[in-house]
């Protein structure tokens, strides 16, 4: 049965490949501390269930040294031409779409396949083992009809890593600070903090507290889910549940997306809003969140609106 | 209180643009100690969620597929894809892409679609070639926004589909969550509640990008 644990393994290969290849790399000056780095996320993907935790702590921080020391850079060139790239495209055309969409066709075929027949994979890990497959099933009928260099989808995958850079781990460290901060029992805090904020005996002041404090709280923990238990125990459940009676279907499903709306607005979503900068390369890192402002605010007042109108 | 020093430093360190790994290590030292834990157990905690959260990195693998297409003229054949449709204007195939996305992450095929896999190779291109056709002068600036908005236009896409599934992870949490508090709810309750904010969030940044639309053809006119 493929399980979780394989794609893990797959992940580690294409990391040391790509440390390896960056290692060869005399263009970039920092290639040393590229390869480090990579290489350390490739030992993390293989090794990290036997390291032990507080290895895997000193994997962390060696990996934050790097790229604290500035030690992380991209070689200048490895771009295939434009020109190159428009003959090609006119030659290939369509089969570079159809290459492109097997990812996603895979992954949704193989979402459904391994939840209807057992025992192929871990049904839990469905669309992330078939998103695996995917890649390898599109990399291997595009070598086949392209024939490249043996060594170019990992070169030029290596290159859009680099311009990615340090970033491409900001997320699994966001994730890894929301941990302790649970442990460190911030949330609490500033559930205590806002529940002793709001005005007594109004209703709306009372769900305005909760939307506001699911977003603003999202933003800085960067993710709804460790706001929500937070924000219920300070304010959803006291007031806007006990003492005004609202439905606590409501409260909470829109409380939650709320919530989403303060994921819009901050750096601490690394995944959706900074990642996504880089790969595309914005030359302003928060060009998505600024795209998304005018969006996220209106939505968090609807929310608002929509808990009020609906709960009560 | 002192255990809201982590969250100072980050908000402080992010505004001072430090490097932000630097800034989330020291965060987690700082809050851990606050909480009275000693330096080797913060680091164990810290090591042990960086494990734990290793799903969140093995979406790179995309990254030598994207490259290879991608030297092949993947984006050039994306652009004059668009060139070559009339209608296909900016506004449309945006509003087309949130639909989509929508609509698939309301089935819990979440996955599917996202930055590194149909963002950068497909999406953005697309959309940066349907804003040229209606504005053939147009700028850097510009075409970063348009950019920018692709990737808006999926985040929204996927936050605003996903909570009508009934098996998403934030479902399960509220029901976890408000059980603890006895209340029992079928995970329908959330999904259904979840479709009006899903309407509302498809009107405004629809409306949002029909504007962003007209604002790139103003240009055209201006120039």
């Amino acid at each position: 049965m493929i399980t979780l644990d394989h794609v893990y393994q797959l992940a580690g290969i294409t990391f040391a490949l790509f440390a390896l290849l960056g290692l060869y790399d005399r263009s970039n000056p920092k290639r040393f501390g590229n390869a480090a780095f990579w290489g350390l996320m490739a030992a993390s993907m293989i090794l990290g269930d036997y390291l032990g935790d507080f290895y895997n702590g000193l994997l962390v921080l060696a990996l934050v040294a790097i790229a604290g020391a500035g030690q992380i850079g991209r070689s200048p060139d490895g771009e295939v031409p434009a020109e190159l790239q428009a003959t090609r495209a006119a030659q290939y055309g369509h089969f570079l779409l159809l290459v492109a969409l097997i990812i996603p066709v895979v992954a949704l075929v193989g979402t459904f396949l391994f939840k209807w027949v057992p025992g192929l994979a871990d049904p839990k890990q469905a669309t992330l083992i078939s998103l695996a497959l995917g890649v390898l099933i599109a990399l291997a009928v595009g070598m086949a009809r392209l024939k490249p260099a043996p060594l170019l989808p990992l070169q030029q995958g290596r290159r859009l890593l680099d311009s990615v850079g340090w970033a491409a781990i900001l997320p699994q460290m966001l994730a890894s600070l929301g941990a302790v901060f649970a442990i460190a029992g911030v949330g609490d805090v500033v559930g205590g903090l806002i529940g002793t904020a709001i005005p007594q005996g109004s209703l709306f002041g009372a769900v305005l507290a909760f939307g506001l404090g699911m977003a603003l709280f999202t933003m800085v923990m960067g993710n709804a889910f460790a706001a929500f238990p937070v924000m219920l125990a300070a304010v959803g459940m006291p007031l806007l549940i006990k003492q005004y009676g609202g439905d606590p279907a409501v409260v909470a499903a829109i409380g939650m997306l709320a919530g989403f709306c303060g994921t819009l607005m901050t750096p601490m979503a690394a995944n959706f809003n900074l990642v996504p900068a880089a790969l595309l390369e914005l030359k302003n890192p928060y060009g998505v969140i600024k795209a998304q402002i005018g969006t996220a605010l209106p939505l968090l007042a609807v929310n608002i609106f929509f808990i009020w109108l609906f709960a009560f | 209180m002192l255990v809201l020093i982590g969250i100072a430093i980050i908000i402080a360190g992010f505004l001072l643009r430090f490097n932000p790994l630097l800034v989330i290590m020291a965060s987690a030292l700082a809050t851990g100690l606050a909480a009275g834990l000693d330096i080797t157990a913060i680091i164990a905690a810290f090591g042990k969620a960086f494990n734990d959260t290793r799903y969140v990195s093995i979406i790179w693998i995309v990254l030598p597929v994207i490259g290879l297409l991608e030297a092949y003229g993947l984006q050039q054949h994306a652009r004059s894809l668009i060139a070559r449709m009339k209608g296909a204007t900016l506004g449309r195939l945006l509003t087309g892409y949130l639909l989509l996305r929508q609509a698939m992450s309301a089935a819990g095929l979440t996955s599917v679609a996202g930055h590194a896999q149909t963002v950068r190779p497909l999406v953005a291109p697309m959309a940066e070639a349907a804003a040229e056709a209606q504005n053939p002068a147009l700028s850097d600036d510009q075409r970063e926004e348009v950019k920018a908005y692709s990737a808006a236009t999926d985040n929204v896409g996927l936050f605003f589909g996903e909570d009508i599934f009934l098996a998403i992870g934030s479902i399960l949490l509220m029901k976890g969550v408000l059980e603890g508090y006895g209340y029992v709810i079928e995970p329908l309750h959330f999904s259904l509640w979840a479709i009006p904010t899903a309407i509302a969030a498809f009107l405004i940044h629809g409306f949002r990008l029909r504007r962003l639309d007209k604002r790139m053809r103003a240009a055209e006119r201006g120039a």
